[in-house]
This record gives C-alpha cells, sequence and structure tokens, in this order.
C-alpha cells in the first residue's frame, strides 16, 4: 500500500532492515515500526477481527486504536506501531481471536 | 528511583518542560513510550533528516529542540516505557518496559501525553486502505514512506494542508483533498480576531495552501455524508454529490487532547463546546484539580507545538516553585518569556478554531456505521441502549461492550456519549464520560505477575 | 414545574424498585411478569454499581455453610437459572451466555484438600434430603477437564450445580424484558425522601413524586440509609473487589473455576480481591492486581502471556455475616428490602420465587432467617 523512495531517503544499507510479513521479505529503515513493515508490504490485512473476522491494516499509527495487532515473533496480540524493526523479525497476520496456549511452555513467571 | 518531577511524554511540552526543570535544578525523568523522542509532531525528527519532504519546521524547530533535549544528560530519559499505572497521592509511577514492570517515585507529575486525532467515524472507516492523515505523516516521518496509487485526504483542519504538501513533494498522486467545513467558516472565523498578532502563524497557514495548489492539489470544498466503499480494501470514496476512486483514504476532523490518562485519575475536565472534546481543568501554569499533578501541551488543550513548548515550561517553573527552588517572585519573572511565546502561539487559534470547526456529526454518526472498531458496535446499537435507559457511556460499555477492547474506549467514547446526549437530550456535561482504568494500556498477566524492579537512574 | 398532585395521579404504580442493577432489576423483572405494573429507579452512569463489577459466576459450592436456608436459597436460584434465561432471550433476544457444567476450586496443597473436603462434607450433611453432590478431583482427573494446570495445583472441589453468565449481558437483558412487559424506568433518580404508610409509599425524587403500595429497597449500599425510613434495617459494608480481564481468545476453558473463567466472548476474567477502602472505586492498588494475576498464574501458568485489556474494582454488598438480607416491615406492611452480593448467582431467586412473594404481599415463612433482624440477636448475646 505504501512506498519507500529511497532517492528521497538514501539509507546507507546498515540502516535498513530485513524483515519478514506474512513470510514476505520487506525492507524497512531503522527505526520504523512493525505496522510500517506491513504497510510497506502487500499483505491486504495485519488482521481480521476476532468479533466478525473483518480484514484491518493500521489505522493511527500512534498506539491509540489498536487496530495494528499482530503476532511479532512468535507474541500474539503486539501493537505493531509502536515495535520498532529488527533484522529478520517475522510479522504474521492474525486470523480472529488468538489462541491461548496451554501445551507451550509458558514464560517463566511468579 | 525518586524524582523531584517525573514527565509523561517526549514530545515538545514534555523535553521543554524538563530542559527548563532541571535547568530550575529539579530531578527529573522523562518517560515515553515511543524510542526516541520528538512526540507525534517531531516523530523521528532525528532519523528523518535530509528528506525534503519534511523541510521546514518539522526538521529545523524539531531537529533543535530534540537536540537540546539530548543535551541534557542529567535528565533520566526513559524510551519506549509505558506507564500503566499512575498514584497521585504517592506519586508513585508504574511502568512496563521490555516485558518487565518497574516502579519509581516522583514529588510531582507532569504529563505530558499530547493528542490524538479526533476519530472519524464514517461508513466504511474500518476498512483497509482507510487511515488518519496523521497515520500517513508518521509512515512519511518514520520510513520516509509515502501510499501509492490514488490518494484522498477527506476533512478539515491545518493538519490536511501540511500533509497535502508533504505528499506531494514526495510524488503522490494524484491526491485530491475533500474539504468538510461548512461554508461560511471562513467569514465567521475572520470575526474571531486575533490575525494580527498571529500574522506570522497566519502567513505559515497561506504560505502551505499556495504551495499545495502549485503543486496541483485538487480540493473539493464543502463536502458532507462522507462513506468508504470497497470490499476488502477501500476502492471508493463517495460523498453528497460525487464520488472518486481511491486506493487510499486518509481521514482528519482535527485533534484533540488526550484524556485517557487524566480521566483516569478522576480529574477535573470541561466540555469545550466549540472544539468538541474534554480537556483538563487547568491552571494558568497548568496545575490541574489533583495537587500532585499538572498537564502541559496539547494534552491541556490544543495549541499546536509552540504554545506546548511555552506551556512545557510553564509547568515545569510552577514545579520548581512548588517544590522549593524558586519563591513566587523568582517564578513569575521566569515565566515571563513563555507567557508571552504563549500567547503569540495560541493568537491565531480562535481563528482556526471557527475556520475549521468540527461538524455537529462527528458526535452523530449514522446507524449503520461503527463506532467502536474494537469491538465492532454500530451508531444504531448505541442509540438503542440510549433509549433503553442507559444515560452514560460507562452504562453503554456494560451493556454493549463498546469501549471494552484493547483501546480502552480511546477512539469510541466520545462518540458514544453525543450519541447519548442526541438520543436523550441531554448535553455532554450531563451524559459524562467513560471513566478508564490501569492498566492505561494493556500488558501481559506475566509482566503484572512478576515482582516490579525499582527502576534503575 | 409539575405540581406534586399532578405527578401523583401521573406516577402511581402497583409497585417501586429502587435500584437498578442486577438485585432490583431481577426482582422489577419479576414483579413486571406477575402483572404488577412496575417503576424501576436507578442512578446514573457513574453509581456504586456491583452489577457492573460482577465475576460472573452462579457459584453454589462453599454458599451457606452452617446456613442451610442460604444453601438451599443458592441452590434453588442455580435450578431457576435455566428457565430465566430462556425466559429473557424469548423475550428480548438477548443472550446471557449461560453455562452449568459445573465448577471447579483449586487447592494448592494436601492440607488445603483434606480442609476443602471436610468443608464440602459439612455442606452435605446440612443439605439433608435436599442433597449436595460434589467430589474432590485429582490432578489427575481435573488434566481431562481444564488445559495446562500449574504444578502447584493438587487438586480441586467440583459440583455440578455451578455455572456462570455474562452479569452485563444479564442486566441488560433484565432492563430490556422489564420495559418490554411494560415496566417503567427512570434513570438519575435519587431518592430524596420517602413517605410510609401500611401500604402506600411516596417517593420523593426531589422533581417528582412516585407512589404505590408496594416498595422495594434494592440499592445495595445505597440500602443503608433507605431502610430505617420504612422500618427496616441494612447494616452493610462496602467490600471492595478488583478483577483482570484479557483479550478475546479462542476457547480455552470449558468450564469456570473460582479464579478464572472465559467469557462466551473469548475473555478470561482474573480474579478477585477483598479490600477494605471504603467507597472508593476509583483508585487502584497494584499490588492487589500483581497478586490476582500471580494466583491466576499459578494456576493456569500459559495465562502469563495472555494481555489484560482492563480491570476493575467494585463494592460487594456485605452483611455482617457475608449473607443476604431480606426483610419485610412490620411497621410499613408493603415494604421488602433485599440485599446480597450475589447479583447473579441469585438472579434466578429473585425473578421467579421473591418477586412472587412480593407481588403475593409477603415473604414466604422460609425467608425469616435471611431477616436482618438476625443481627439483634447476635448483638444481644
Amino acid at each position: 500500500m505504501f512506498r519507500r523512495r529511497p532517492e528521497a531517503r538514501p539509507a546507507p544499507r546498515d540502516r535498513l532492515v530485513d524483515v519478514y510479513v506474512a513470510g514476505a521479505v520487506v525492507r524497512v529503515p531503522e527505526g520504523a515500526s512493525a505496522a510500517a513493515a506491513v504497510l510497506l508490504s502487500s499483505a491486504p490485512a495485519i488482521r481480521t477481527t476476532p468479533v466478525s473476522g473483518a480484514p484491518r491494516l493500521p489505522y493511527c499509527m500512534i498506539g491509540i486504536c489498536f487496530d495494528c495487532l499482530a503476532e511479532i515473533d512468535g507474541v500474539a496480540n503486539r501493537q505493531a506501531c509502536l515495535v520498532p524493526v529488527a533484522p529478520g523479525m517475522r510479522i504474521e497476520p492474525q486470523q480472529g481471536p488468538r489462541a491461548a496456549r496451554p501445551d507451550h511452555n509458558a514464560p517463566e513467571a511468579a | 528511583m525518586s524524582y523531584d518531577l517525573a514527565i509523561v511524554g517526549a514530545g515538545p511540552a514534555g523535553m521543554a518542560a524538563a530542559i527548563e526543570a532541571t535547568a530550575l535544578g529539579l530531578s527529573v525523568t522523562v518517560l515515553d513510550e515511543q524510542a526516541a523522542p520528538g512526540g507525534q509532531v517531531f516523530r523521528a525528527v532525528e532519523s528523518a533528516s535530509g528528506d525534503p519532504a519534511l523541510a521546514g519546521e518539522f526538521l529545523d524547530a524539531g531537529g533543535a529542540l530534540t537536540a537540546s533535549f539530548r543535551g541534557v544528560t542529567t535528565i533520566a530519559y526513559r524510551p519506549s516505557s509505558t506507564l500503566w499505572h499512575l498514584a497521585p497521592d504517592t506519586g508513585a509511577l508504574s511502568l512496563k518496559a521490555g516485558g518487565a514492570s518497574s516502579e519509581l517515585a516522583a514529588r510531582r507529575v507532569l504529563l505530558a501525553t499530547g493528542a490524538q486525532e479526533r476519530p472519524v467515524p464514517i461508513p466504511g472507516w474500518t476498512l483497509p486502505g482507510v487511515m488518519s492523515a496523521g497515520a500517513a505523516q508518521i509512515l512519511l516521518k518514520t520510513a520516509g514512506a509515502v501510499p501509492q496509487g490514488a490518494v484522498v485526504i477527506a476533512g478539515q483542519g491545518p493538519l490536511c494542508w501540511l500533509l497535502a504538501v508533504q505528499l506531494l513533494r514526495a510524488g503522490v498522486g494524484p491526491l485530491t483533498l475533500l474539504e468538510t467545513g461548512a461554508g461560511g467558516a471562513l467569514w465567521d472565523a475572520f470575526r474571531a480576531g486575533g490575525l494580527w498578532t498571529g500574522r506570522r502563524l497566519l502567513g505559515k497557514g497561506v504560505a502551505l495552501v499556495r504551495e499545495a495548489k502549485r503543486r496541483g492539489l485538487q480540493v473539493v470544498r464543502g463536502v458532507r455524508d462522507l462513506r468508504a466503499e470497497g470490499d476488502a480494501h477501500v476502492q471508493a470514496v463517495h460523498w453528497h454529490g460525487g464520488s472518486l476512486p481511491c486506493d487510499t483514504l486518509l481521514l482528519h476532523e482535527g485533534v484533540i487532547p488526550s484524556t485517557h490518562i487524566t480521566r483516569a485519575l478522576g480529574l477535573d475536565h470541561d466540555w469545550n463546546a466549540r472544539q468538541l472534546c474534554w480537556r483538563p481543568r487547568l491552571d494558568p501554569w497548568g496545575a490541574t484539580s489533583h495537587p500532585n499533578v499538572a498537564v502541559a501541551g496539547d494534552g491541556g488543550g490544543i495549541g499546536g507545538w509552540e504554545a506546548a513548548v511555552a506551556s512545557g515550561r510553564l509547568a515545569a517553573i510552577d514545579a520548581a516553585h512548588r517544590l522549593g527552588k524558586l519563591d513566587a517572585a523568582a517564578r513569575d519573572a521566569r515565566a515571563a518569556a513563555p507567557r508571552i511565546s504563549l500567547r503569540s502561539a495560541l493568537s491565531l487559534r480562535p481563528f482556526l478554531d471557527r475556520l475549521y470547526a468540527p461538524a455537529p456529526t462527528v458526535l452523530a454518526p449514522a446507524d449503520d456505521t461503527i463506532v467502536c472498531r474494537c469491538e465492532e458496535i454500530t451508531g444504531g446499537q448505541i442509540r438503542e441502549a440510549a433509549r433503553l435507559g442507559a444515560t452514560g457511556p460507562n452504562q453503554v460499555k456494560a451493556f454493549l461492550r463498546a469501549g471494552m477492547g484493547p483501546c480502552q474506549g480511546r477512539m469510541c467514547g466520545t462518540v458514544v456519549a453525543g450519541l447519548i446526549a442526541e438520543i436523550r437530550g441531554a448535553s455532554m456535561e450531563e451524559v459524562g464520560a467513560l471513566r478508564p482504568r490501569a492498566p492505561f494500556k494493556p500488558m501481559t498477566v506475566g509482566e503484572l505477575a512478576r515482582e516490579p524492579q525499582d527502576a534503575a537512574a | 414545574m409539575i405540581s406534586a398532585t399532578q405527578t401523583l395521579q401521573g406516577e402511581t404504580r402497583d409497585a417501586i424498585v429502587v435500584g437498578g442493577g442486577l438485585v432490583g432489576a431481577a426482582i422489577a423483572y419479576g414483579l413486571q411478569r406477575q402483572g404488577l405494573s412496575t417503576l424501576m429507579l436507578d442512578e446514573g452512569d457513574i453509581a456504586h454499581r456491583a452489577s457492573r463489577g460482577n465475576f460472573g459466576l452462579i457459584w453454589v459450592q462453599s454458599k451457606g455453610l452452617g446456613a442451610p436456608h442460604y444453601q438451599h436459597w443458592t441452590h434453588g436460584s442455580a435450578k431457576a437459572w435455566p428457565g430465566l434465561a430462556e425466559d429473557l432471550s424469548e423475550a428480548t433476544g438477548i443472550g446471557v451466555g449461560l453455562h452449568q457444567p459445573g465448577g471447579l476450586h483449586f487447592c494448592f496443597s494436601d492440607a488445603e484438600m483434606a480442609q476443602r473436603d471436610a468443608l464440602m462434607g459439612q455442606l452435605r450433611r446440612e443439605a439433608g434430603n435436599a442433597g449436595y453432590e460434589y467430589r474432590m478431583l485429582s490432578v489427575a482427573e481435573l488434566r481431562d477437564m481444564v488445559p495446562g494446570l500449574g504444578p502447584k495445583v493438587v487438586g480441586a472441589s467440583w459440583t455440578p450445580y455451578d455455572g456462570h453468565a455474562s452479569p452485563l449481558h444479564l442486566l441488560r437483558a433484565l432492563h430490556a424484558a422489564f420495559q418490554r412487559a411494560g415496566g417503567h424506568y427512570r434513570p438519575n433518580a435519587r431518592v430524596e425522601a420517602v413517605t410510609a404508610a401500611p401500604h402506600d409509599f411516596s417517593v420523593s425524587l426531589g422533581t417528582a413524586i412516585v407512589r404505590a403500595p408496594r416498595l422495594v429497597l434494592a440499592s445495595g449500599l445505597g440500602n443503608a440509609d433507605l431502610a430505617p425510613l420504612v422500618g427496616l434495617a441494612a447494616p452493610l459494608r462496602p467490600e471492595r473487589g478488583q478483577i483482570l480481564v484479557t483479550e478475546r481468545t479462542r476457547e480455552v476453558l470449558a468450564l469456570p473455576t473460582h479464579v478464572v473463567r472465559q467469557t462466551d466472548e473469548g475473555s478470561l476474567l482474573l480474579g478477585d480481591s477483598k479490600e477494605d477502602m471504603g467507597f472508593d472505586t476509583l483508585s487502584q492498588t497494584p499490588a492487589i492486581m500483581r497478586a490476582i494475576a500471580q494466583r491466576a498464574v499459578q494456576t493456569f501458568p500459559w495465562i502469563a502471556e495472555l494481555n489484560i485489556v482492563r480491570a476493575w474494582a467494585a463494592l460487594r454488598v456485605m452483611s455482617p455475616d457475608g449473607k443476604p438480607i431480606y426483610d419485610e416491615s412490620e411497621r410499613c406492611p408493603g415494604a421488602f428490602l433485599a440485599n446480597c452480593h450475589s447479583g447473579v448467582t441469585l438472579a434466578g431467586a429473585h425473578a421467579h420465587l421473591l418477586a412472587p412473594m412480593i407481588a403475593a404481599g409477603a415473604l414466604a415463612p422460609e425467608m425469616s432467617p435471611f431477616s436482618a433482624r438476625r443481627f439483634d440477636v447476635q448483638k444481644a448475646a
């Protein structure tokens, strides 16, 4: 949906980060968010809603609307617009409500 | 750790307050949800330097302020930190950062949490491809990215013109602005006065409009009954008397103070009938109805970044006075300069507030329009709940789940209240507002369960 | 300005219920169903509304130790619930999310298990002919019922009577069914004065006066002030509870437990806590929230990775012995009072058992142990 402008923002190679959106590589400037990566990809949606299954993409980009919830590096329902990209990051669109994972080794907690 | 002053938000108000308070001898910490300082207005200014599309105030003023802030190394700056609870009586702040919870204490708290764009509930606004105008600007600032294909900006306010210019400079096109302002608003606005004092700001605005038109912006005025249509992505925007194909629809009806935390603290607020938004009740120093809490910047009322800088400095000076670093005479002397710049920065507000007065329809979406994006509750359902007897947004939340999703009512709260006011023939003051709760942002059960660390210096 | 006489003529009903929470709405709905033209008075948007803070359990186990009448009442309500849910759904189309698959109370040590077994055994003995079925379940048995138990869980008690429902859908359904049956609802109606004569009550709301031969006080903690006006007593104190709610997840918990339940929408509710904070529902205590989170994680470690999207504090309506108060006035016949902190569990009883008694004009004799007079006896002794 969006495109970068390498001609206007000539970023050195080491300031570009390759991440995976739904398995496809997307090149994103360092410091941009996972939500920006999704909008730079060809993914039609970042999630489908848990209520009706409607597709959504990020709406506000400032951490207010929560439409950018996505699974990032295996962690579900993260606010993608507040997560800076990191090399090799995997961003997966979520389908409906997340799953709880009783059989998964839970993170160590109190 | 314990500080004299904890500042929430590293936008212009927070940064200016931190610099001023440190200069006055206070120990200061600044928490910010973002990874870099700047707030939304100067978002990513450090990494965007050199982008011609953003040339001007953003790079110049934003870059300078951010550099000054970085230069004061005694400020305990905590990026990527989210405040999830605040106990104003004791000054205990609970944060989460990097998956862990921590606590710190402050003698005084300054909320500089800024503004959010007013939600624009029109039919189809949840479709992929529809987003806020500010969101597109964030993409430009943080990634140098621009929307592809046909782009339509719909709404009103200075940001529409600024964004149009920035997108056109960046090579976006075709670009159309559908202006929703009422006819005659300009003449009403002239009567507000302030044009001479605000001539510098007015000049900036006029230059923007000229540049936008020179670069080929198509403008349609007097647009109403906006509607986004498409299957799994927006394909067209319709309005009363027209339509356009579009790949990206950017909505904007002005910005409103973010009152999530001030509401959660139970502070006094006033309804602003002209701007159709709530504002925390503040004294001339930014002090709220709680003796330990102040607000600066757009979170206290929309004024733009220059006003935010001035109000941040004033709040810092007041904090220094309250904490015994300045006597009243020294406080007032120190405040003289920021007071003048605040007055100058706000001089054009009455004009702008009238020129871009939001249409009452932003609080009265049609029955089939989704109002609560999280729980997908429509205007019609909310009207029905109001008819059933719900007198305020908290009861509607209980009845319908509107405001119960992850955004915690940030998007729908005021619109829900507006619909109740319409059905019950009540004022917004009578209907009231949602009462948010901690955690102010979602956090995992595990983050909460772990014993908090004392926040390191 | 409307004159008092005009108002009197306009607003005379068969019954007035003060309180529009779960207790008041269930009774008002029950009265309207009995054919009484009923007026329900309610507060506004910001009220100490315990109904909005209810955890949503229909909980029979562990209720009424040493008080067989309370055990019996609770059990009866659980039995009345399916009928109530069906009636409400038929009348309003609102599903209240009722499930009664039985419920679990977890134990974290062998000593706790033994103690729990003894308590459940005592309840069974006290139930007498009414019967009280329960089982103590080992971890091995529990594994087939709930997923991913924490290593510290050693077992649980189970009764088939327990269940859960959505307090919020229930509240809306009761309001909608009440109004569809012809009931009159008046929000923002704060009771300023009550004039009482036998079978003739006038309630002043400041701008209006309403009148009826029956008056039911069901205003939660507000009853403490109202009860003396009609010759009754409601010695109540607020007990604050906090609850955490996670984001929606796919179905994972098939039956409710005393610390966690999954709603029909998919959220997990984590509860609950007890604090003495007066009437403060605004402030929240991170330490209490943390304790709730820790207990949930101890029970189900996988909950740790779910996001809490909201939390709330609400006030339970506690009597000195924690049991409900149901009373009728001797001095002012026609005045009744209902107070409890189990608005969901007892909704079936309130709508289907209590309301008919009030409509008939007197509480049944077996209700007498619920009278607040029991506290006078305690004081005297």
